[in-house]
């Protein structure tokens, strides 16, 4: 993060004060970051989560696919805190695997989603003219789809499975980060100091890697944060269509699509998957508004 | 406005294009040979030759593009490969069911979100409004899905108040004449089926509804806030107007405005939305169609559900550009 910091333009008058202590932007949202109660609150779920989805196999107090019909639909208790489903599994063995599938798929859909966007938004932004129209029309016509639907319609071209559910999902959100670069590259190419980067003979890709994509990294984080939740949500309502996870993977939107007609004799196979979803979720929102509030210097005070 | 209204609608063409032509790809798109995929692995060679030449594979893709092309001005949407008839003909229906859930969960979304919206401003700081922020932050955080699961679980299976599934009740089935049934019951004044179809939309309209309602309450909120910090609010205040008549007269007018854009976006959001709810609640709208066809492999019915729920999505984004630059005159393009 220090190194980032140092690639922003510098204070043009700096006093002998300011030299004296220079906080860091970085720093600086930090700080206000952590005086966020609800942004905390969200990165402590986050972190609870992306522990427990590393640290599966020593907690998972049993095998998420080994099934035993004699411990069919058993209601929680103190041997299966959250119950069994129609299988004999424990429930929450299958959510704490879940974990890794929901946060994986998440954040490398969206880490996805960032690269290929920023580069696209880069070169529409950079390159400008011709390619910048068909690229940004391109951006227009996925976006000109209800984002649900364009991941339904990629998955039931390649078939269904998770790695192919993932494909869709980082798609989708491809146009979120390309447009979000694009505006950036096309507002910081106005800058008086790019111009003198070009003057001083500073090759493109060094002013883009050391002066446009610094300058994108705030607004990408704010986004990528908030992209995250609505990519885990989108992965578990593709796995619960069926087009997502396959059996016996423990994925969440898969278990409650399993599990929803047993709601009657079953409720808990159909709650715990669900809180999971949500309480993940939420805390990739609380967190994504919390950065946003810190490092957006539009919304700060 | 006209100038605008030209332009705005001629960006429209590409990307309308753009849209065709993804979808139409699509059955292209399929690794392998479509037919035999749609088919399965126990087909005759013969029945996957004729399904090839049906699907129009055999020619090159630009003359089909352009037949499919042709055929969408005609109001042809293909045929349907499980039921062989034309898609057109079975898609109202659907489609109908679609909006009439989706406009009973916008009006829920617009009342409960506006109102939450205004009185979290109003007490801004109380513990009214910290309750609304959160509700509304677990509104957006929760999967549909799973929250009309639990609708019909606590609602409909504990305590019997409302129907789990279907839009009618199945011993007294509606006549059809618009297939939106609220107006079809009111036109046959069958007051009792009115009232059993308000009934069956109770619970999926709020399903549907949770995440606008959420992102309106947000808005409405910020916006409204904003609106009470100027001057003349503090005018209107300084001269001794009651705080309800300064509230919802003098600034949710102006406050609204960015409310109404929203309001739009989340129009079109929900037509997507309605394909996860709408298989929770047995829904026989579109979502429905579209989900049968996928486990069937029914790929004219999945394009063509598809192409006209993204149509409509464009047309009700371009209605509420326009709209916004109708709605505040302060607005140039």
């Amino acid at each position: 993060m220090a190194e980032l910091a140092g690639t922003t333009p510098p204070i043009t008058n700096p006093t002998a004060a300011q030299e004296e202590r220079v906080i860091s932007p970085w720093r600086d949202a930090w700080r206000s970051f952590r005086k966020n109660k609800l942004a905390m609150a969200g990165m402590f779920l986050v972190a609870f989560f992306i522990l427990i989805a590393i640290i599966a196999p020593l907690i998972a107090p049993y095998s998420y696919d080994v099934q035993k019909m004699a411990d069919k639909h058993l209601a929680p208790s103190a041997a299966h805190w959250f119950g069994t489903d129609e299988f004999g599994r424990d429930i929450l063995t299958r959510i704490i695997y879940g974990a890794r599938i929901s946060i994986w798929v998440g954040c490398i859909s969206v880490a996805g989603s960032v690269i290929v966007g920023s580069t696209l938004g880069v070169i529409a932004g950079y390159y400008g003219r011709f390619i910048d129209m068909i690229i940004s029309r391109v951006f227009d016509i996925i976006l000109a789809f209800p984002s649900i639907l364009l991941a339904i319609a990629v998955v039931s071209v390649l078939g269904p499975s998770l790695r192919n559910a993932l494909i869709a999902i980082a798609l989708i959100n491809v146009p979120i980060f390309g447009r979000l670069v694009r505006s950036k590259v096309l507002s910081v190419k106005q800058e008086e100091y790019i111009s003198a980067a070009k003057a001083i003979g500073m090759k493109d890709s060094r002013i883009l890697f050391q002066h446009v994509l610094p300058n994108s990294m705030a607004p990408i984080i704010v986004q990528g944060t908030l992209a995250i939740a609505t990519a885990i949500i989108e992965a578990a309502a593709l796995g619960f269509l069926g087009l997502g996870a396959q059996p016996p993977t423990p994925e969440w939107g898969k278990m409650l699509a399993d599990s929803k007609d047993f709601i009657l004799d079953a409720p808990w196979t159909v709650i715990f998957p669900g809180l999971a979803i949500m309480l993940t979720v939420l805390g990739f929102n609380l967190m994504g508004d919390g950065l946003r509030d810190a490092l957006d210097p539009k919304m700060k005070n | 406005m006209l100038s605008y209204t030209i332009r705005r609608v001629g960006q429209l063409i590409p990307v309308l294009l753009g849209m065709v032509f993804i979808v139409f790809m699509m059955i292209r798109a399929i690794p392998g040979n479509p037919a035999q995929l749609i088919l399965g692995q126990q087909a005759s060679k013969q029945a996957i030759e004729e399904l090839t030449k049906q699907l129009g594979l055999t020619e090159p893709w630009y003359t089909q593009f352009v037949e499919y092309m042709k055929g969408l001005f005609q109001g042809d949407l293909g045929m349907s490969l499980k039921t062989r008839n034309p898609i057109s003909d079975e898609l109202w229906p659907h489609l109908a069911a679609t909006i009439e859930l989706a406009f009973v969960a916008m009006i829920i979304a617009v009342i409960i979100g506006v109102n939450a919206g205004i009185i979290s401003a109003w007490l801004q700081n109380s513990w009214f409004d910290y309750g609304v922020m959160l509700i509304a932050l677990i509104g957006i955080s929760m999967p549909i899905f799973w929250f009309g699961l639990m609708e019909q679980y606590f609602v409909s299976i504990q305590l019997d108040l409302l129907p789990t599934t279907g839009r009618e009740d199945v011993r007294a089935p509606i006549e059809a004449i618009t297939n939106l049934y609220l107006l079809d019951t009111l036109i046959q004044g069958n007051f009792s089926q009115f009232i059993e179809v308000v009934k069956h939309l109770i619970l999926p309209g709020i399903a549907l509804g949770t995440i606008p309602m959420a992102i309106i309450a947000r808005m409405t909120r910020s916006s409204m806030l904003e609106v009470m910090k100027s001057d003349y609010i503090r005018t209107a205040r300084a001269k001794g107007l009651k705080m309800p008549l300064v509230v919802y007269k003098h600034s949710l007018k102006n406050a609204m405005i960015p409310v109404v854009t929203v309001i739009g976006l989340q129009a079109g959001l929900l037509l997507g939305g309605a394909i996860l709810t709408e298989t929770i609640f047995g829904w026989p709208g579109i979502g429905t169609y579209i989900y049968d066809a996928i486990s069937s492999r029914d790929y004219p019915v999945i394009q063509s559900g598809i192409l006209v729920i993204a149509t409509l999505f464009v047309f009700i984004n371009l209605i509420v550009d326009l709209l916004y630059a109708a709605i505040d005159p302060r607005i140039k393009y």
